[in-house]
């Protein structure tokens, strides 16, 4: 009984509602039309690849005892990447949550500062002042409220720019969600609220979040857009967030987007999803590869083989062990360092006790 | 100079800096046509237009939240809480959010983002209008907490707040809103942070205060001047950053402290000071440090209020006690 309740599902893809142009084998729906150029699709592959190779990457960092902890974004990468593409990293803004890899570093964030934040070198890993990047948030859907504010005041200055927001499933159980989606859709800030439904929050399936048949169906209650998009459908993401885009940079307001996908991985590197995740429904998810489906349709459209694939990955991987072994050249902070950032100037209680740990560290 | 109480003394500050930086915008519930509850805003959505003075959702979490973002586009947001008991509802969004960009973004996000609420008893509110709860936020390092007791400091410290580079929890005391009228300068000025006012000197024992409980002070000093007891009054003004000199040096003069607060009693900001002092002052003391404050209850119904809060003669009798020791 219990059973049945934590069995997830990959969600209801053959519903009309949900918007796909990809199908799993790789061939487009009938009716159906890229409206993406193929330097696109072909940047998306390489994103993808890459942001797998990572994953495998900084988990085995992690389980040398090198790295903190790693939120993998594996079997999402259609939806990061094909919502992230949509964006001009030059006006526009990233909000993250923290399971978006390829879009920090679409936005430019480098990704030897991926490595230092997460091998314990924290002022390196410092988001470069022409990156239009807020911190990834620890507190599930706090960063919504940031999101809409930021915004609400390019709106206000009348400067360009707009915003995407990054969250998931279990995050718009939040009130915050809630908060934010209200106060964008009445200041009709231009943001994109976009809801990686990945159908797990930790070991908590998607039904035990909410009773609504889809989470994007709760944009109606704010006034705005909703879309559900196939997660997994690179081309189908990439059509509905470019939508979504055009409709906040011509001042018509807000839209949440959700895409339904599934975490191939665990929810971090502490989880262990055997306890709660049939393996039956695993398998048929990575059936349902979202890299592996662009794949197909590159290579049905002559635009990827073999080789191309063995390059691109040997790229990524060899981008990857580059900034692994700049970052493990890079000094440790100073135990002080540790008062660096929290006022423009420290409290006297702050600057004592920083002094404090310096004596110490002489003694 | 004009004469204005502490309400008159804010709106005088928020006009006189909207007018000033044109960054600054305020938001929160009731601000624009109503004013505010307490009317700190009142002509300033005439005079300044609905883009800068913005009524929001009744939503505590998104009015900070947004003023986050809004202070990250190139605004200086100073948002208002109509009551600081209803922080409770945006409490993730100040402590875990506001107050750690900074340190979070490693210095590239610092937030100028001023929250106002009025927080104190005595006037007959239910629950949550009254609470003090100053000291749930002082371990949210990263904000900075100012408490004006007067409306010359409200205005200046008001300054100060809005054009802090960090987040300041700016906490008025509601009681005193409409009290008696005070000398402000019309011009522009700035009490500095962390720099506690002497409101009296006095050489047999300290008292420490601040928002609406130094004026109990004020009123408990009257009654022991007329006993012969000399009191030195202290009012913090800021309990982030604190000054610990002006304290500690006043009671290596006196030896004999009493704090007093609103807070209840226990982890109240009082026990940080009381510990400061035995520390600090450890062998000037003559009698150990009171410490005066509301009972550890709810807040309670407003029949039992007077009771329940720090008033004259409590103060008083704590003061003689540690005297007589």
């Amino acid at each position: 009984m219990t059973q049945s309740i934590r069995r997830s599902s990959l969600g209801p893809l053959a519903d009309p509602q949900v918007h796909q142009l990809l199908r799993p084998d790789g061939t487009l729906r009938e009716s159906s039309a890229q409206a993406v150029g193929d330097d696109v699709l072909l940047e998306g592959m390489h994103w993808m690849l890459l942001s797998r190779a990572f994953d495998v990457r900084a988990i085995a960092l992690q389980r040398q005892g090198r790295a903190g902890v790693v939120s993998p974004a594996s079997g999402q990468e259609a939806s990061v990447v094909g919502s992230a593409l949509a964006f001009d990293p030059r006006v526009d803004w990233l909000v993250p949550q923290y399971r978006e890899l390829p879009a920090y570093l679409i936005w430019g964030f480098p990704l030897e500062h991926v490595f230092h934040n997460l091998t314990g070198r924290p002022l390196l890993g410092r988001i470069p002042d022409h990156v239009k990047m807020l911190p990834t948030q620890v507190a599930i859907a706090a960063q919504l409220p940031h999101a809409v504010g930021l915004a609400w005041g390019l709106k206000i200055q009348k400067k360009d720019g707009v915003v995407l927001a990054y969250f998931g499933d279990g995050a718009s159980s939040e009130g915050d969600f809630h908060e934010a989606c209200n106060l964008a859709g009445v200041t009709q800030a231009p943001i994109v609220f976009f809801l990686q439904n990945n159908q797990w929050a930790i070991s908590t399936p998607r039904q035990l979040q909410s009773a609504a048949r889809y989470l994007a169906d709760r944009a109606a209650g704010y006034g705005f857009a909703g879309e559900i998009v196939d997660g997994n459908d690179f081309l189908a993401v990439h059509e509905v967030t470019e939508r979504a885009v055009e409709r906040a940079r011509s001042g018509k307001g807000p839209t949440l987007i959700e895409a339904i996908t599934y975490r191939l991985s665990f929810h971090n590197t502490t989880d262990d999803p055997t306890r709660y995740q049939d393996p039956d429904l695993l398998e048929s998810a990575k059936a349902n590869d979202p890299i592996d489906r662009l794949e197909r349709y590159l290579r049905l459209r002559g635009l990827w083989d073999d080789d191309r694939h063995a390059k691109a990955v040997a790229s990524a991987e060899a981008r990857i062990e580059e900034a692994v072994s700049k970052v493990a050249a890079a000094p440790r902070p100073e135990p002080h360092e540790l008062f660096d950032n929290i006022f423009a100037e420290l409290t006297p209680a702050q600057q004592r006790q920083r002094q404090e740990l310096l004596d110490r560290a002489t003694e | 100079m004009s004469r204005m109480n502490i309400i008159e003394a804010i709106r005088s500050a928020l006009a006189s800096e909207m007018e000033r930086d044109e960054r600054v915008v305020v938001l929160g519930l009731d601000v624009g046509a109503l004013g505010g509850v307490f009317r700190a805003s009142d002509g300033l959505l005439g005079r300044f237009g609905p883009g800068r003075v913005i009524d929001t959702p009744l939503a505590e979490a998104a009015i900070i939240g947004s003023s986050i973002g809004l202070a990250v586009s190139g605004l200086v947001p100073v948002a208002e809480i109509q009551f600081l008991g209803f922080t409770h509802q945006a409490f993730h969004q100040i402590g875990a959010q506001l107050a750690r960009f900074r340190y979070r973004s490693r210095g590239r996000f610092p937030l100028q983002v001023t929250v106002r609420a009025p927080m104190g008893g005595g006037t007959r509110t239910p629950e949550f209008h009254p609470d003090a709860i100053e000291a749930q936020f002082v371990q949210s390092p990263g904000l900075k907490i100012a408490m004006p007791a007067t409306p010359v400091d409200a205005k200046g410290m008001l300054l100060a707040a809005i054009r802090d580079p960090d987040p300041v929890l700016f906490i008025e005391p509601e009681r005193l809103y409409r009290a008696d009228r005070m000398e402000v300068p019309d011009d522009d000025y700035v009490v500095d942070f962390g720099a506690a006012r002497i409101v009296r000197s006095g050489t047999d024992v300290t008292v420490i205060a601040w928002s609406a409980a130094v004026e109990v002070c004020e009123r408990a000093c009257e009654l022991l001047t007329a006993r012969g007891i000399s009191v030195e009054l202290i009012d913090l003004r800021t309990l982030v950053p604190l000054d610990v000199e002006t304290v500690t040096a006043s009671v290596q003069k006196t030896g004999r402290a009493v704090v007093v607060h609103e807070a209840t009693l226990t982890a109240g900001f009082g026990a940080e000071v009381a510990a400061l002092i035995q520390h600090e002052c450890f062998f000037s003391l003559d009698a150990p440090v009171e410490r005066v404050a509301s009972y550890d209850t709810p807040y309670p119904p407003a029949a039992f209020e007077l009771a329940w809060l720090p008033f004259p003669q409590r103060v008083a009798a704590a003061v003689r006690k540690t005297v007589e020791v």
